[in-house]
């Protein structure tokens, strides 16, 4: 637990300490304000709830959440900070989640820093709070899943560049999973049941489905076993390359 | 019907025997823990068909200080990424006080200090925030914790330079504060890998310095290919070449390899004087060869095999009255046994 805990602070600290906690801020702040209020049609749809805000989340992620994991492992391999890391008496799956967790922590500090719409369409009408709540968790959780998507491939290669690269498109697949872009590639060759498992691994689905306020078991199952599922990745790739 | 009974009384008698081997055991694994601090035994790493370290075999005791030799790419920062826990062998042993580091990697890592190549750390950290931070993940705590980072800036001086950000420290500096994390739980046992490589020889002597303190009561590998360093501070020195141990003894007795082991040198004042000295000095009793260095005025005469031709070149200078700046006796050139040895393994690998 020590470890854990050591290693969780000095990484939540590490991002503030430099500019690239508060880039990523304004900027999440920001497009989520904007996609939101044009894009979304906030006021013109004229309900009292947060779907505009919600529905742009995943396209945010895509690209925000890559370039927050991407450093996770890339940059303590090529300043080989990450042999004085995994020297330590830690186990390498107590790294990887205290890394994991200091990322999530960070990009739950932004997710939070979006309350000023919730105060609005609190003022403006008398929204669902619940399915708003509800929303919130979702969302964090569906970040959580390209997070730990990004720390294995991050863990994978040196360089943050590639790292970013292949987490938006590995992200970009899962998300889409249930969609045709995907589903096309399967759809002629594969078994019906493996057409079913492949859109069941969507990202977007699951969101969807808790973003409505829907809160059910198996959409939170998903996403934490999805993280845990690409955290184990991590730790195994690690353990396979993290000398080379 | 004798047979089976026969049989029967083997095994019990093997039980005995199994049982005496066990307190044999017993006994072996509290002398593993009494003195060797570290033990490597047929240590293999291979990455896909290039070897880097090769069946690498041995032990270091409590107290000693072991220079750990070789060329570049002779597999030293392997062994040491072994013996620290970072990459795991592909086959034989490693231990640190008895502990294996495949088995028991957290007890094997918590009795070792380890400083890694290049001393790596967290450039936006503070010495002080760097400091706290591995002492939390060792698990010190309250007045120990404190009094363990004070002892360790104290004793690496690193307190004009706490709340610098690392990556704004200079090189001497950034290699302290990887000394500094190294020793901050007091480890029994310390693994440096090129503590000095990269220095000035100013920071190299500081960093010297700073080992040699640190070694009362401390077990400590070095890594290096300063042999300079080897004679300052080990008591014992490997050398390793293509993954293989080449030598493994006592710097004196390293020295003592030398060709220019019990040679006398001499630096004549007038270079002219150079060639009839040369010849005197290839005819005086127990001198094998003569080198001559014309840039300097030198004369080299090494010895004969198991001879001592001290006293008859000083002899043989005050009767013939020689003009010479210098006349000593060499103890050894560590720099040539470390270059015949390793040169003598590229040529046979």
């Amino acid at each position: 637990m020590n470890g854990l805990r050591a290693i969780y602070q000095r990484e939540l600290a590490s991002y503030f300490a430099t500019p690239l906690a508060y880039v990523f801020i304004v900027i999440f702040l920001l497009l989520a304000g904007a996609l939101t209020f044009s894009l979304g049609g906030f006021y013109e749809r004229g309900q009292a709830d947060l779907a505009p805000f919600f529905s742009f989340h995943p396209w945010l992620y895509l690209f925000l959440v890559p370039a927050v994991a991407m450093r996770l492992w890339a940059e303590e391999r090529r300043s080989g900070s990450i042999e004085l890391l995994l020297t330590l008496p830690v186990r390498p799956g107590v790294a990887v989640a205290a890394k994991f967790l200091a990322g999530l922590t960070f990009i739950g500090v932004a997710l939070a820093l979006t309350f000023p719409v919730w105060i609005t369409v609190n003022y403006l009408g008398s929204p669902d709070n619940g399915a708003i709540v509800a929303g919130y968790v979702g969302s964090l959780l569906m970040a959580g899943g390209f997070l730990a998507v990004g720390s294995c491939l991050s863990a994978a290669t040196r360089s943050q560049v590639i790292a970013f690269i292949l987490t938006v498109v590995v992200c970009f697949l899962l998300l889409l999973a249930g969609f045709p872009l995907v589903l096309d590639v399967f759809r002629g060759w594969a078994p019906a049941p493996l057409l079913d498992a492949v859109a069941s691994l969507s990202f977007l689905t699951h969101f969807q489905a808790i973003s409505k306020g829907v809160l059910d078991l198996r959409d939170l199952l998903y996403f934490i076993m999805t993280i845990g599922v690409w955290l184990y990745a991590t730790t195994l790739v690690l353990e396979l390359r993290k000398a080379d | 019907m004798g047979e089976p009974q026969a049989l029967q009384d083997r095994g019990g008698f093997c039980k005995i025997a199994d049982r005496v081997g066990r307190l044999g055991n017993r006994a072996a694994a509290f002398r593993v823990i009494g003195d060797r601090m570290i033990e490597v035994s047929g240590l293999t790493k291979r990455y896909g068909d290039v070897v880097a370290v090769s069946d690498l075999s041995f032990r270091v005791v409590a107290g000693e200080i072991l220079g750990f030799l070789g060329p570049n790419g002779a597999g030293k920062t392997t062994t040491m990424r072994i013996i620290a826990g970072f990459i795991a062998p592909t086959a034989g042993t490693a231990a640190v006080l008895g502990h294996d580091v495949g088995r028991e990697p957290l007890a094997a890592r918590q009795a070792l200090g380890y400083l890694p190549e290049g001393a790596p750390s967290w450039p936006e950290m503070t010495p002080r925030s760097f400091l706290a931070f591995i002492a939390d993940v060792r698990g010190l705590k309250g007045e120990q914790r404190r009094r363990r980072l004070a002892d360790t800036v104290d004793r690496l001086g690193l307190g004009p330079v706490l709340d610098q950000t690392i990556d704004t420290l200079s090189k001497g500096f950034k290699r302290r504060v990887g000394l500094a994390q190294a020793i901050v739980h007091d480890p029994p046992v310390l693994v440096l890998d090129e503590p000095t490589d990269g220095l000035d020889p100013n920071q190299k002597h500081e960093v010297r310095t700073l080992i040699s303190e640190m070694a009362p009561g401390k077990t400590i590998v070095i890594s290096t290919h300063i042999l300079e360093e080897v004679d300052a501070v080990c008591t014992r020195a490997i050398i390793v070449a293509h993954g293989r141990l080449l030598v493994d003894e006592r710097p004196a007795v390293l020295q003592a390899r030398s060709r220019y082991h019990n040679a006398v040198t001499l630096t004549v004042a007038e270079p002219a004087d150079l060639p009839h000295i040369a010849a005197a000095l290839r005819a005086a009793p127990g001198v094998g060869d003569v080198e001559v260095d014309l840039r300097d005025g030198r004369l080299t005469a090494l010895p004969a095999p198991g001879q001592l031709p001290l006293a008859a070149v000083s002899e043989l200078a005050s009767r013939e009255h020689w003009n010479l700046h210098e006349l000593r006796l060499e103890a050894g050139r560590l720099d040539e046994v470390f270059r015949s040895v390793t040169s003598a393994a590229e040529q046979a690998p």
